[in-house]
Formats: C-alpha cells, sequence, structure tokens
C-alpha cells in the first residue's frame, strides 16, 4: 500500500469546560492517501467537521488539540505556529466549505479572490495572476471564464460559487483538498455536477481529498474509502464498497438502514373516481409589484397556474429544487399568503376566497408541519403550552388543552412529563414531534408538511417518517408532503407532483414516476440522486404506506 | 436564573446597580433624614460646604439645605426617569410593534409619523410642548415621554421585522390566532431584550433633559429636583461653584448607573457579543 500523504493518530480534541462532552474528538486515527477520495460520515456532532478543522489549524477558540499527531511530509501539523501553518494551508492543503456565499467576499470580484491565491503565496506578477484565473475557471467548467473572473459572488449561481471556490482552493494544486460538505447547500441536479467535477479533478491531479459528508448517497457516489464517526469516535473504516454493502459496526449498520431507498415500496393504487380531500384549481402567485413611482420592478412568477388534487387517505408529494415554488404552494394552502388567482377547495369550502375571519374559523380543518426544529417552536413557551395553543385559540378551556397536549405528547412518542419543559430542552427530532402534535392538536383532515425531516439526521429523519405515516393511517389524515429528496418521497408518497419554475411539470403515481418518468425534467432529477445505483444491502425497513 | 448569574458577572454592571441602590436609598430615605420641605429657608445663604456640621453640604442662594434637596431631588429624578421612560416605551413599543408586524401602509404612516419626531431635535420639541401647556411636574414628564419614544419605535419594528417571518409565528396563525395575541404573546417577548437594554438609555436621557429645562429655569419651581438647584446655582457659577457642581455630581452618577446597569443588562441578554471569558 502507498504511504498515507496525511496520517492522524490519536487525535484527541479538548472542549472547553461546561460543554455537553469533554472532548470533541477522542483518539481519532485516520490516514489519507494518494489518489483517493476519503469520506468522513456521520450525524451531526460526530466531529466530522472538527477533524477537517484539526488539519487546517482552525479550531476554534478554547478548543484544543490535547494530544495525537497530525503527519504531513514528515511535521506534526498540530506542531507548527501560526507562520508555518499558513504556508501550508492553501499552499499544501486546499479547502471548500459548505456555503460557497459567505466563504467569498461579497465584495470583491472572483477573479480577484482566486489571484489573492497566487499573490500570497507566490511571486507571480500581475499579468501573469491574470493569465491564471480565467484558466483555473475554465477547468472547473466555468462557462464563459474571463466574464466569470469580472463577476461579483451574487452575479453566479450557487453551483458556479461552489465551482469557483473549487477553483481557488486547487488555484496552487494542493496534495489536499479538504471538502467540508460542499454539496449541502445546493440542489440535487447542481450536487450531481459538483460531485463529478470533484471526482475529475482528483483523477486528473491526482490530488486526495477528504471528503465530509453527512449523506450516505454522496459517499456511494464518490468515496474510494470511508470513515464512520459517532460522537467524536472513529467507529468503522474500509473501502467503500466494503462499509457500504457489509457494514460491520452497528452504529453504522442503523445509519444505512435509515437510508431511505429509491426504490418505492409497492402500495395500492389509487383510484381515478377517488372523493378529493383538497384540490388547487389553476392558482397563481407573483411576487414583486409596481414601485412607488411606478417603476416596473421585476416579477417573479413563484406559482404559475397550477392544478393538483390530494384524494382522501393519500399523500401527495411536491419534489422540486429551490425556487421552484413548492413552499410558496404550501403557503398559499393554508392562507399565509394570499393567491393572485385561482381556488383552493377544502371540501366544498373555497380557502381563497374566505375573509380572514371566516378563515380563521376554517383553520382547524388544515394544519402545518414546518421545516426548521429550531425556528418553528416559539423559545419564550413551554411545550405543553406550545400543542394547545391551537385548541385554547378554537375555545377548549385552558386546563382542557393542556391536558390534551399531555395525550398528544403520548401520541407522538414523546414522554407526557415534557410538557413542562421549553423548546430548547428537546433534541431536533423531539421538537419535529412537538410541531407535529400542535398541528394535530385541533383535529385536522388535511396536513401540509413543508421539508418537515430535512433539517434532521438521517436515522432521526427516519423515525420522523414512521412517525407521520402511521399516525397519518391511524387518523385518517390526507397529506401534502413537500420535499426535495426524492429517496424521502419515494417512501412516503402515493402520488408525485414534480415542480420547476413555479409550474408542475409532472404528476403521476410515485410507482409509475420511479419506473417511467416522462418529463425530461423528472429524468433529469432522478439521474441526479447521489447513490442512485447502490441499493442499500440490510432487509429494507418499510415504512408502511397509507 | 442564568440572565442574573450574567448579569452579576459584570464587576461594571455590579457598580453601576449598588450606585443606583444608593439613588433609591436617599429617595427612600428622604423624609427620615430631612423631615420637612427641603425648599423651606434652612440657615444663613451661600455656606460652603464642610464649613457648618448642620448643614454638611452647603447651603444655597436662598439659604436652602442642598442635602436636603439633594435628598429629596433623588425621588423627583427617579420619578421622572421612570414615568417618562414608561411612557416613552409604551409608545415606542406599540408603534414599532404594530408597524412592524403589519408592514405596508400601516407602516408606511407610522414610519413617517416617527421620522416627523426624529427631525425635530427632542429638546425644541421639549421646549415647545412646555411652552403650550405649562411646566407642571406631571406636564413635564409627559412631554419628555412623548419626544423619546421614536428610537424605541424604531428598534421594536426592527425585531418585529425579523421575528414575524418566523417560522413559530406562521405556525400561530395557521392555528388561526387573531394578529394582536401573535404580537404580544408571541412576538413581543422575543423581541424584549435589546428593546429593554434601550430603556437604560431612555432614561439616562430623560433624567438629562429634566436637568437641561431645569437650568433654563422651565421646568417645575415647586418640586425640589437637582435640575432646580443647578438652575439657581447658575447666577453665582464663578463664586459658589459648589451650588451647581453637588446636583450636577449627583446627576452624573445617577446617569452613569443606569447606563452600566443597561450595558450590563445588553451583556447578559446577548452573551454572544461578549467575548468569551
Amino acid at each position: 500500500m502507498t504511504p498515507p500523504l496525511l496520517s492522524i493518530g490519536d487525535l484527541t480534541v479538548a472542549l472547553p469546560r461546561g460543554a455537553d462532552r469533554p472532548f470533541a474528538l477522542e483518539r481519532v486515527a485516520l490516514d489519507l492517501v494518494p489518489g483517493e477520495i476519503h469520506c468522513v460520515v456521520g450525524e451531526s456532532g460526530s466531529g466530522k467537521s472538527m477533524t477537517a478543522m484539526a488539519v487546517m489549524g482552525l479550531l476554534a477558540e478554547g478548543v484544543e488539540a490535547t494530544e495525537g499527531r497530525i503527519d504531513f511530509r514528515g511535521c506534526d501539523l498540530l506542531r507548527l505556529d501560526e507562520a508555518e501553518m499558513r504556508k501550508v494551508r492553501g499552499r499544501e492543503i486546499g479547502m471548500i466549505f459548505q456555503e460557497p456565499m459567505t466563504a467569498l467576499n461579497p465584495l470583491r470580484t472572483i477573479g480577484d479572490q482566486i489571484g489573492e491565491m497566487f499573490r500570497a503565496h507566490t511571486d507571480l506578477s500581475g499579468p501573469e495572476i491574470a493569465k491564471r484565473v480565467p484558466a483555473l475557471l475554465a477547468d472547473v467548467h466555468i462557462p464563459d471564464p474571463a466574464a466569470a473572473a469580472r463577476a461579483y459572488p451574487h452575479e453566479l449561481s450557487g453551483g458556479q460559487r461552489q465551482r469557483a471556490m473549487i477553483a481557488m482552493a486547487l488555484a496552487l494544486e494542493p496534495a489536499i483538498l479538504i471538502a467540508d460538505e460542499p454539496t449541502t447547500a445546493l440542489d440535487v441536479t447542481t450536487q450531481a455536477q459538483i460531485l463529478a467535477l470533484i471526482r475529475e479533478l482528483q483523477e486528473r491531479r491526482g490530488t486526495a481529498v477528504l471528503f465530509i459528508t453527512h449523506d450516505f448517497g454522496v459517499v456511494a457516489e464518490i468515496a474510494t474509502r470511508v470513515t464512520v464517526m459517532q460522537n467524536g469516535r472513529v467507529v468503522e473504516q474500509g473501502a467503500a464498497d466494503d462499509v457500504l454493502d457489509r457494514p460491520q459496526h452497528p452504529y453504522t449498520k442503523a445509519l444505512i438502514a435509515a437510508v431511505p431507498s429509491l426504490e418505492p415500496p409497492p402500495r395500492p393504487r389509487l383510484a381515478a373516481s377517488h372523493e378529493a380531500a383538497l384540490t388547487i384549481d389553476h392558482v397563481s402567485k407573483t411576487y414583486g409589484r409596481r414601485g412607488l413611482f411606478g417603476a416596473s420592478k421585476r416579477v417573479v412568477h413563484a406559482v404559475r397556474d397550477v392544478s393538483l388534487s390530494l384524494p382522501r387517505g393519500a399523500t401527495l408529494g411536491i419534489v422540486g429544487e429551490s425556487g421552484s415554488g413548492k413552499s410558496t404552494l404550501a403557503r398559499l394552502i393554508v392562507r399565509l399568503l394570499d393567491p393572485d388567482r385561482g381556488a383552493i377547495r377544502l371540501g366544498d369550502v373555497d380557502i381563497a376566497a374566505l375573509s380572514r375571519r371566516a378563515l380563521r374559523a376554517q383553520t382547524r380543518h388544515i394544519q402545518m408541519v414546518f421545516q426548521d426544529p429550531h425556528a418553528s417552536l416559539n423559545p419564550r413557551h413551554k411545550a405543553g403550552e406550545l400543542v394547545a395553543q391551537g385548541l385554547i385559540v378554537h375555545g377548549t378551556p385552558r386546563k382542557a388543552a393542556l391536558a390534551r397536549a399531555a395525550e398528544l405528547f403520548a401520541l407522538v412518542g414523546l414522554d407526557p412529563a415534557g410538557v413542562d419543559r421549553y423548546p430548547h430542552e428537546f433534541s431536533g427530532g423531539q421538537r419535529q414531534r412537538i410541531g407535529l402534535a400542535r398541528a394535530l392538536a385541533v383535529g385536522p383532515e388535511v396536513l401540509i408538511a413543508d421539508e418537515p425531516v430535512s433539517a434532521l439526521d438521517v436515522s432521526v429523519q427516519a423515525q420522523v417518517l414512521d412517525l407521520l405515516v402511521r399516525l397519518k393511517t391511524e387518523l385518517g389524515l390526507s397529506m401534502v408532503f413537500i420535499t426535495h429528496d426524492l429517496r424521502v418521497a419515494a417512501q412516503i408518497c402515493d402520488r408525485i407532483a414534480v415542480m420547476r419554475n413555479g409550474e408542475v411539470v409532472e404528476i403521476a403515481d410515485t410507482v409509475d414516476l420511479f419506473a417511467a418518468p416522462r418529463h425530461p425534467y423528472t429524468r433529469a432529477l432522478l439521474a441526479a440522486v447521489p447513490g442512485r445505483h447502490w441499493i442499500p444491502p440490510v432487509p429494507e425497513r418499510r415504512i408502511v404506506g397509507a | 436564573m442564568k440572565v442574573l448569574r450574567l448579569f452579576l458577572s459584570s464587576p461594571a454592571a455590579v457598580i453601576g446597580f449598588a450606585l443606583f441602590l444608593v439613588v433609591v436609598a436617599m429617595a427612600a430615605s428622604a423624609d427620615l433624614a430631612y423631615p420637612g420641605d427641603p425648599l423651606d429657608l434652612a440657615g444663613r445663604p451661600l455656606q460652603w460646604p464642610f464649613t457648618n456640621p448642620r448643614f454638611p453640604l452647603g447651603t444655597d442662594v436662598q439659604g436652602r439645605d442642598i442635602a436636603a434637596v439633594i435628598f429629596h431631588g433623588a425621588r423627583v429624578t427617579l420619578a421622572i426617569g421612570g414615568a417618562a421612560t414608561a411612557i416613552a416605551m409604551t409608545i415606542g413599543i406599540a408603534v414599532g410593534a404594530l408597524a412592524g408586524y403589519h408592514g405596508g401602509l400601516v407602516d408606511e404612516i407610522l414610519m413617517r409619523l416617527t421620522e416627523a419626531f426624529q427631525t425635530l431635535p427632542n429638546f425644541l420639541l421639549l421646549l415647545v410642548f412646555i411652552a403650550v401647556f405649562g411646566s407642571d411636574i406631571a406636564t413635564v414628564i409627559l412631554a419628555i415621554g412623548v419626544v423619546s419614544w421614536p428610537a424605541s419605535a424604531r428598534l421594536t419594528r426592527a425585531e418585529f421585522l425579523t421575528l414575524r417571518s418566523r417560522e413559530f409565528v406562521q405556525a400561530a396563525r395557521v392555528l388561526g390566532m387573531r394578529d394582536l395575541p401573535i404580537i404580544f404573546r408571541e412576538i413581543l417577548p422575543n423581541a424584549l431584550p435589546p428593546v429593554i437594554v434601550y430603556a437604560s438609555v431612555v432614561m439616562a436621557v430623560a433624567i438629562l433633559l429634566e436637568s437641561a429645562l431645569a437650568f433654563l429655569n422651565l421646568s417645575d419651581p415647586n418640586v425640589p429636583s437637582w435640575g432646580n438647584l443647578i438652575g439657581t446655582g447658575r447666577a453665582v457659577l464663578r463664586t459658589q461653584w459648589y451650588v451647581s457642581a453637588i446636583p450636577g455630581v449627583a446627576i452624573l452618577i445617577t446617569v452613569l448607573a443606569v447606563s452600566l446597569v443597561g450595558q450590563g443588562l445588553n451583556d447578559a441578554l446577548n452573551p454572544r457579543l461578549k467575548g468569551r471569558p
């Protein structure tokens, strides 16, 4: 075996006193060999990003490596002083970050920022740098590199910004590239392109890549070797095929088992004549209006003439990338936004035409679960009050409502004693359960779930999905499920509508959509799902359909 | 409580709070220490401090006991600071909350009104109020409150603008909650911390505004306020400077105390802004 380029041995990183655990990393060992893509995978808090930061010498103040070594080219990076470390960063080890918009300086052009790499580390002249920059941008396949070099970060798309970041990281041809969740903030089709680019550059230049991710699909797509981390420890390490197809450690097995399969489970077909619980009829919504003095501003068609129907007792998935209008549509259905045109019928009632007073009475029939488990619960109220809120609004006496809240806690799998705790005392998955209990408290017939699991770790995500499906069946709910994740959609939806630029481009039963997508965009989406060829080895976990 | 512990961990905040307690103690013990009307003639006018054991801080132009005026004045100062601040914050929070939550036309109208108040220097506006409505102490307090609210309205509005699009507010709307409960029960408690901190600034400024009025002999002459004492000392400023200087120091200490408490509150309520210990 080739000698490792970078060797992390027994690395222990201590957290400041008062943190939730004494060590961020405990005896982490990891070798990076030239020419490999080494994925470090784990859930939030596993220490995967901390490992990358330790290598770069960028640990936060108060966080210190107390033991171990990071050997690179015969010296221990932990022993280098700041000036020596600066020579390593950028020149020897490049890094790309999760969010390219915040990693780039908004006030300087892309070309200027890439040129900075040469100015900081080399003696190249100005004209020489000006020649190199477009060549680098061409290397990462940015269209019209000369124009991109003159552009400011906000003028590029998210994918192009990430390409520019990669160009910057690779400017000095470093031996190692560290990528910290580089595709997490990107849409799935862009993610596929960036992953392909990283692999192409890696093969062409022989760079060793340390790739931090939480997504097993991405691991299956790109990794040659895998390290699985949990709570600051390495639990499993090995060649990608071995870890993905024959996981040894129970934690790895559990993580892989929690990854939803892209294969939709068999489910009874919806009858064509099924009664509709919710009908969306030619609904449109535009943003932007005329300015104060008649100057016309840019108008965005967030939702354009969308017609959908949700059969009673079924789950209708709405999938699309960012900016497709799927969240706007969800907010139109519950009238957080007012539609410009069209009707939204819940039974016989047109919600879109109701006055605000009449709408308040209707809210108990249609409820919403939100995406962000941290922002969706008011931090100043106790969890029980949050759940009881809706009942109190609709006239239940406070005491009875609080008693009902405790019952709902049990229903969503939380300890009823938790009603007296505040939201920050719960984990992300538990908070999402509280959000679900709040929505279910008023006894809705239709539930709108807006990306309810996308902020959760994969194992928690599986639990919340299971709960959602179980409650939907038990309570006879109809559900609109909005997601960007086709794996989740495959498992939970009976029928899926694909949205792009505010329009529904295809709508089909889930089985048909995955087996034979008709619209080219649907095909592109499916082709871009990372790790689509990898079939998780563990016996399929069943998320029971309706 | 965590906020209290953080507050007490800052020496500046503790000193400020201690000074503030001293002022409160003076106000509380005024009747015991100096019974009777502090505005009555007490002895020969213009005695220097520390010359007569009966008048440790001396006497002013009209022969009043300066120490008695300082003790009783603490009451007036606290009353002005407290009441004017309460008025200003109530108006400011109400205007800011309505403008920030509703947006659109309501926001437009309320903010133009706020700007109308902000473009006029507030001391000039205060003089106009006093000139029109008289200089009774209650009028003075009300006028100070009415000229001091715009900044707190803007601050509250800014907080509401970021909070109103949060998912927990949307959730409350989806549950069918009415606007007023959403504003006061859901959003306001989350918007309050910076506004409370700002209240300390308003209080300090309110105390200074009253002193400035009194210095121009435009405040209520029938109350023993520190500002009035400075005003009477103005005539003898070059020879008997202590008449103005003593209440001046009292005002300085009180305003400093209020500001330090505000700073301490700020650090305690926004611990992330402070460097890690």
